[in-house]
């Protein structure tokens, strides 16, 4: 009797320890859809997966950094991530003063972030997943046709340092995930599938001669200005770069 | 009974430490035979024997001492990837094996009908230029995008296609992964539209002997007189 008492007390402290540490994940329903730039401008599969509910919060990435000293600041290196990496932190491994623990982490690279991920048993969602939940809005899973659905989008751009408000401080969406509009941009895994504007390089739009096959890539809803923005700030992304409304979440395959 | 299994786990412990702490050292320089009328131009063989058309005996070549580098790889370095990628030979090796020699860099994969034969050729064009002299200095690398239909034998018959073949030539499979990393690295940008085809940028890379990324010429059938002349300043540091 006292074995498995015990037991069960160990057991409730192993389960709310290990649900501390594993960020609150939901399952989205894979299904089709068209995005804004896809293969041949058709439909796109994607598979049943976990997703975080909330992008990776300050707090949660301190922790990640005194775990993986290499993330520090002070000790990653430039191939990985440029050098405003973290840039607004007071130190190595401490937040500053007016950066809430609850706030979303940016200034992070896709490096950064793809690592997070797969410390914790995860990883980045690709463009088309990521896409494919924020296509939803409070009630239906594919708002895109809807004025009010790009509205709050398009008004969210021009609302300054949304980045430093919380976590959950936007609507909770069909698949009851958080903040994918509103709070700040994310990583992908993919970003650098997109090849709308060139590299905005030396190269112009669509350049047959630097892009292979560039004139199978165009845009199917031109009007989803929202989206079309988004693709934009992918396009213009190296993996190094780091910015102050770009954070990131982690997603995971259904067993 | 407990103390063997402390000691038991001890040791389970301490294989676990050492083995992190395992540092392999491989041998990159090897003796290479020429004929020394050069009947083949700069062909080299591994192995002593005679020259198939001046049946002279090959002689060990006469390349220069590879030059000798610190252990240490900065900070920018694309050997800081730890990335595995199988060659065209089939063999396993990660980049930093690749270290030692100015490095060309081009993304490619073999079912690829618009852009890549021209890359191709634009990677034979800057080999052209570069004096044979280099040869033993110099790694023309074509990394596939393609990683699930370009496997190893695939990369084999392209480089015989396209007349890439000899040791300074060298084809890359990696991990669809590995891949994108690689490619982040390089700012490529590439997506899969369909099976077998891909949208990808064009670009060359040039790397020096430690890794450092030092010269991208973007596009096709582009001057390479730049790349050229980066890639002979590599030679030079």
């Amino acid at each position: 009797m006292k074995t498995s008492m015990r037991l069960t007390v160990w057991m409730l402290l192993f389960f709310t320890v290990y649900a501390n540490c594993q960020s609150k994940m939901v399952l989205i329903k894979g299904g089709e859809y068209i995005p804004l730039y896809g293969r041949d401008s058709t439909k796109v599969k994607v598979k049943n997966f976990y997703i975080d509910v909330y992008p990776v919060t300050n707090q949660e990435f301190v922790t990640f950094v005194k775990k993986n000293p290499n993330w520090k600041r002070s000790k990653t290196i430039r191939l990985f991530a440029d050098s405003s990496y973290l840039s607004n932190w007071k130190s190595d491994t401490e937040l500053n003063e007016h950066q809430k623990e609850k706030s979303p982490i940016t200034n992070v690279s896709w490096f950064a972030a793809k690592n997070y991920c797969e410390n914790q048993g995860k990883r980045l969602p690709t463009v088309d997943e990521w896409e494919y939940v924020a296509m939803a809005n409070k009630t239906m899973p594919d708002a895109r046709t809807l004025k009010n659905y790009n509205k709050f989008i398009l008004s969210w751009y021009e609302k300054p340092k949304t980045y430093n408000q919380e976590i959950g401080s936007t609507f909770e969406n069909y698949w009851k995930v958080y903040d994918l509009h509103g709070l700040v941009w994310e990583w992908t895994s993919d970003f650098n599938s997109v090849l709308i504007t060139g590299e905005s390089r030396k190269d112009v739009d669509t350049d047959s001669d630097l892009f292979c096959g560039s004139a199978a890539v165009n845009a199917t809803d031109l009007m989803n200005y929202a989206a079309f923005m988004r693709y934009a700030i992918r396009g213009s992304l190296k993996a190094k770069y780091t910015m102050k409304n770009l954070g990131f979440r982690c997603v995971k395959d259904e067993k | 009974m407990k103390t063997i299994k402390h000691l038991l786990f001890f040791i389970a412990f301490s294989t676990l430490l050492s083995a992190c702490n395992k540092k392999t050292t491989k041998e990159i320089s090897k003796t290479d035979y020429q004929c020394p009328m050069e009947c083949e131009g700069d062909k080299v063989y591994k192995e002593p024997g005679s020259c198939p058309i001046c049946k002279m005996d090959l002689k060990p070549s006469t390349k220069k001492e590879v030059k000798i580098l610190s252990d240490e790889i900065s900070e920018t370095s694309i050997f800081n990837l730890t990335s595995s990628w199988n060659t065209e030979d089939g063999e396993t090796i990660q980049l930093k094996e690749l270290k030692g020699k100015t490095l060309v860099m081009v993304m490619i994969y073999t079912t690829c009908k618009a852009a890549c034969p021209r890359l191709a050729a634009d990677m034979r064009n800057i080999e052209a230029k570069i004096p044979a002299k280099y040869n033993n200095e110099i790694n023309y690398v074509l990394v596939s995008i393609d990683p699930v239909y370009d496997t190893p034998e695939r990369l084999k018959s392209f480089s015989k296609e396209n007349f890439m073949e000899g040791k300074k030539w060298t084809f890359l499979q990696g991990t669809e992964d590995g891949v994108r990393e690689f490619a982040n690295v390089l700012s490529v940008k590439y997506k899969q539209i369909s099976p077998l085809d891909f949208s990808h940028s064009n670009i060359i890379s040039v790397f020096n002997r430690i890794g450092e990324l030092i010269h991208q010429q973007e596009g096709l059938g582009v001057d390479n007189k730049e790349t050229i002349s980066k890639i002979l300043e590599t030679f030079q540091n």
